[in-house]
């Protein structure tokens, strides 16, 4: 088991418990293949994760082309081009942050989020304040990300009720003139692609 | 149903409270890391679908969903829904002891389990069905309170939003959450702020997901 910054003198909580011993009966039934567990775990700990969106945005930003295509149907083309696809990322489509309209995601009824480009939610996008928040109130939830919308700008706000997904492309930072997609991906963070933060910019965050 | 899952619009849950992004990890305990993984592979299994998952978390009592963490709320429901449709004993559960091997089930080994996380779900259905909506056109959420899964938001209700574009037919999630696999047309409609939560409202449009059940012509 990893280190989780546990004493290892502590007696396991009752969480811990509950768990081990729910796993244990269903492989003593046989309904679960241990190795399959680490499979799944390792796909979405270490293999899948924001990394994979930033790199789809930056090649948004230096080509709009792909821009125009991923508005449309970007599960298709993030395929076939990078590889991306599975488990809740059937159906994405790129909403585009531009100096009039700023894009933010929530999924109020659950945590419906584009697994295949940004991995899973953090636990804020899960939690009940954000959810309830951000649809009614979306400057007052961003302010707590410490983001400043400007008053004249839209914030359209993306309820992921369906099996649609939706990824935010932030507005490319300036003074990135000519940077290549492997520069600009450093801007991109995975809270951009959620629409609660701006990208990166290279004169103050870099 | 009107669960506490729904939390659109509710107030009082307290403040977001972020954890920085580079300092978040995937999982916080190991405990979660087993219940999703638990959770994705008893999946494999077949024997309930994505909505019946939702709708299993949901119907918990709503102080529970509100006071569990996350990963409470999946392994309440995946313990409900092992139980349900047959897999383990409530007694099973209880005790933690096996009364035997389950039979007849196909579970998923380490190539199934990459191919099955690697094609996922897809919801979107080749169908000649004509929509009986177009981009632009009035709509008004029904107003309805059904005590079954439901992924129209109670914000919504009886609120009159415009078509924004059409997603195609896809899988009923109001149906399939009760074992009716139906295709039906999926729209984005954008909701003004104004209209959602009246003439003081501070926020923007919203655009929420819709099957044409949900809506009706205004």
């Amino acid at each position: 088991m990893p280190h989780d910054g546990h004493d290892h003198t502590d007696p396991p909580d009752d969480l811990t418990l509950r768990v081990k011993a729910l796993e244990s009966l269903l492989v003593e039934k046989g309904l679960v293949d241990t190795a399959a567990l680490d499979v799944v775990i390792e796909t979405y700990e270490h293999k899948i994760g924001p990394k994979n969106g930033a790199k789809v945005v930056a090649r948004a930003w230096v080509n709009p082309k792909f821009m125009a295509v991923i508005k449309e149907d970007c599960s298709t083309v993030i395929d076939q081009e990078f590889g991306y696809k599975g488990r809740q990322g059937e159906h994405i489509m790129a909403v585009e942050n531009t100096p009039d309209v700023h894009n933010v995601v929530v999924c109020t009824l659950c945590s419906c989020y584009p697994w295949t480009v940004l991995g899973l939610p953090p636990v804020w996008y899960k939690s009940a304040p954000f959810r309830s928040k951000v649809v009614q109130d979306p400057r007052g939830a961003l302010a707590e990300f410490g983001t400043t919308i400007a008053d004249d700008k839209e914030i359209r706000v993306w309820d992921s009720t369906s099996e649609m997904r939706y990824l935010v492309i932030p507005e490319r930072p300036a003074g990135t003139e000519g940077w290549s997609e492997d520069q600009l991906r450093a801007l991109v963070t995975r809270n951009s692609m959620i629409g609660v933060e701006e990208a990166k910019s290279p004169e103050t965050d870099l | 149903m009107n669960g506490p899952h729904d939390l659109g619009g509710q107030h009082g849950l307290g403040p977001i409270n972020p954890e920085p992004e580079a300092q978040e990890p995937v999982f916080h305990e190991d405990w979660e890391r087993r219940t999703f993984a638990l959770t994705l592979t008893c999946g494999m299994l077949g024997q309930w679908n994505i909505d019946e998952g939702r709708y299993a978390r949901e119907r918990q009592h709503p102080v529970d969903y509100l006071s569990n963490t996350y990963y409470e709320n999946w392994l309440a429901g995946l313990e409900t829904l092992l139980v349900e449709k047959g897999l383990v004993t409530a007694e099973e559960l209880l005790t933690g002891v096996a009364e035997g091997k389950a039979e007849g089930y196909r579970v998923p080994d380490v190539d199934a389990t990459r191919k099955i996380l690697a094609s996922g779900g897809p919801t979107r259905i080749q169908s000649d069905l004509k929509p009986s909506f177009s981009v632009g056109d009035k709509v008004r959420v029904i107003n309805q309170n059904p005590l079954t899964h439901t992924r129209a938001p109670r914000y919504t209700r009886n609120h009159t939003g415009t078509i924004e574009f059409g997603h195609g037919v896809h899988v009923f999630a109001d149906a399939n959450a009760h074992g009716r696999h139906e295709g039906v047309h999926l729209y984005a409609v954008r909701f003004e702020a104004d209209e959602l939560w009246g003439e003081e409202a501070a926020g923007g449009p919203v655009y929420v997901d819709l099957w044409e059940p949900h809506l009706e012509p205004v």
